[in-house]
């Protein structure tokens, strides 16, 4: 069995991002960049999959400009076999990544495309549904455990009500939740023999894909501060207040 | 032409969040049809009818529809699709598995999780967990769109009287089955429409403390919450989590225990009306949303709060 991962160079969970003050989108220059989380579950879970003797090869692939690269090679440094590297530039709406990774999946005939559910930056949440739809394969989407049957997939969902299972035949998408398992670190020989794992570079244009974006950004701004509040001396004000003040209890 | 609104339900009822999506539906058109895809869903299809928003109900029926798996919703909702300008659903876990499926078929760039409607083409949607908004345009001939339902009132529910028309099911994508739906039934207000939400993080330190927080609960007839981290760690179930991965909601009151602050939480709660938030670290990021802060040990905070709300001679509920 053949998995492919998708993974997305975003800015890092941990930084607090700015507004450009233009309003055309978010300061990215000199900001820390990492892999969108949950797209390290879903790299994780593939090479623990591998690792059980269930696949024989995990393929990573990014979809996006030059730096995307440090996340594939990432993955290749925690047990990724090789990688792919589409390289386009500017800005990339889910719609587009699933074209490119449809054409992807034609070649390489994984029976499994495993990604993040959703993507920490623009939040869209779109590009698994979307994958699945174009290839008309079944979709497990948030995925916090995964069960490798044959040519079943046995995956438990987390949904709004609590949890959900399904069974889907291969092959078929999976994105992930950050409960799905822990990522491991990369050790430093790893993260050396990494370095000499294939990555293939492809142009979007090779592929016939048209990536440009069909939605307009008009405008991106910060939203309305809240109000600094106070300190409350004890429990005992802090009730008072949410009586009489705030009138919400 | 007309905008399609998705029904979510239960097939006894309609699921709460179908209003809120019924208002910012009507809000991009006045025109608004509703399909409703199930099986023995006759009542659920009775109380779409009559939200006076809805001029026109599709209701179709199968077995297969019985568990609302995107892959057999979508190619009915794709052919109906002809016909309107917009289709629309909540943006919870049901219409962010379902809503891109379709939007793909239809060869649409989705705009997911809006949260105010400009104009029926130009919406606003949170960026980066909620720390930039971003004024999208969508120039594609059919707009798949999903709204943040947090951010639309939910629309009567009651006086309208719709005329139900059948549509014929498509057929069954048997490449995916389900098993079973573990939903965890309380008597509590839902998290995602309740007028107060009491949260624990990992302050709360194990799943015992939680009571502590149930009590309160029930004293205002609040929801509970949760940060990620405490139900990575076990102490609650995953349909509690609110934040940027979880749910998003906008209480009226939200009491914030033991939750340090982090970014991805506050996306989930930070539009609340009124903040508490009870932490023994003065300089947790959470008090810089909070309008009430409580600088305390929380395990000698909390049997005083239930202390002072028994004196209480009323609470409102």
């Amino acid at each position: 069995m053949k998995i492919l991962v998708a993974v997305k160079r975003v800015i890092d969970y941990n930084v607090q991002i700015r507004v450009k003050e233009d309003g055309t989108g978010i300061v990215t220059d000199n900001v820390k960049m990492s892999t969108n989380p949950p797209d390290d579950n879903a790299i994780e879970e593939a090479v623990k999959i591998k690792e059980t003797g269930k696949a024989t090869e995990v393929v990573a692939i990014t979809v996006g400009e030059e730096k995307a690269q440090e996340t594939v090679r990432k993955a290749l440094a925690v047990g990724a076999d090789r990688g792919i590297h589409v390289k386009v530039d500017g800005i990339l709406e889910p719609l587009a990544v699933s074209k490119i990774l449809q054409k992807i999946v034609d070649k390489e005939k994984p029976d499994l495309v495993f990604m993040g559910k959703q993507a920490i930056d623009d939040d869209c949440n779109q590009t698994g549904q979307m994958l699945s739809a174009l290839l008309n394969w079944p979709q497990a989407t948030f995925a916090s455990k995964i069960d490798v049957k044959d040519n079943k997939l046995e995956v438990t969902r987390e949904i709004d009500e609590g949890l959900e299972t399904i069974e889907i035949n291969t092959p078929a998408i999976v994105t992930c939740d950050l409960r799905l398992n822990e990522p491991r670190y990369a050790s430093l020989p790893n993260i050396m023999k990494a370095k000499k794992k294939p990555i293939e570079e492809i142009a979007a244009s090779e592929l016939g894909v048209d990536a440009s974006p069909r939605l307009e950004q008009l405008k991106v701004e910060e939203p309305p501060k809240r109000k600094a509040g106070i300190k409350v001396a004890n429990v005992a004000e802090l009730v008072q207040k949410l009586k009489n003040e705030a009138k919400v209890i | 032409m007309a905008v399609l609104l998705i029904a979510e339900h239960n097939n006894k009822e309609l699921r709460p969040f179908t209003l809120n999506a019924a208002t910012a539906a009507s809000q991009i058109d006045s025109d608004v049809h509703a399909v409703i895809i199930g099986q023995n869903s006759s009542t659920a299809v009775k109380q779409l009818s009559e939200l006076p928003v809805v001029k026109k109900v599709l209701s179709v029926e199968a077995t297969h529809y019985e568990n609302f798996t995107a892959e057999n919703y979508s190619p009915v909702i794709v052919k109906l699709a002809e016909n309107y300008s917009h289709i629309v659903c909540s943006a919870n876990t049901f219409g962010k598995n379902l809503m891109p499926r379709i939007a793909a078929h239809l060869d649409t760039s989705q705009v997911s999780d809006i949260i105010k409607v400009i104009s029926p083409d130009t919406f606003l949607r949170p960026i980066y967990a909620g720390n930039a908004f971003a004024t999208i345009k969508s120039n594609d001939v059919k707009k798949c769109v999903t709204i943040r339902p947090t951010s639309f009132d939910p629309c009567e529910s009651t006086g309208g009287s719709a005329p139900i028309e059948k549509v014929e099911a498509s057929e069954e994508f048997s490449n995916t089955k389900f098993i079973k739906r573990e939903e965890i039934k309380s008597d509590r207000p839902e998290l995602g429409t309740a007028r107060i939400v009491v949260s624990g993080g990992r302050g709360m330190q194990s799943g015992d403390n939680f009571k502590l927080i149930t009590e309160i609960a029930d004293k205002l007839g609040a929801a509970i919450g949760a940060s990620r981290a405490a139900v990575d760690a076990g102490y609650i179930s995953n349909d509690h989590q609110v934040g940027q991965t979880g749910k998003v909601v906008v209480p009226d009151l939200y009491i914030a225990i033991g939750i340090s602050g982090a970014i991805q939480h506050l996306a989930g709660m930070k539009e609340s009306k009124i903040i508490v938030a009870i932490n023994k670290d003065g300089e947790a990021p959470i008090f810089s949303v909070a309008d009430y802060g409580l600088e305390a040990d929380l395990f000698e905070a909390l049997p005083q709060f239930m202390e002072e709300l028994n004196k209480l001679n009323t609470i409102q509920k």
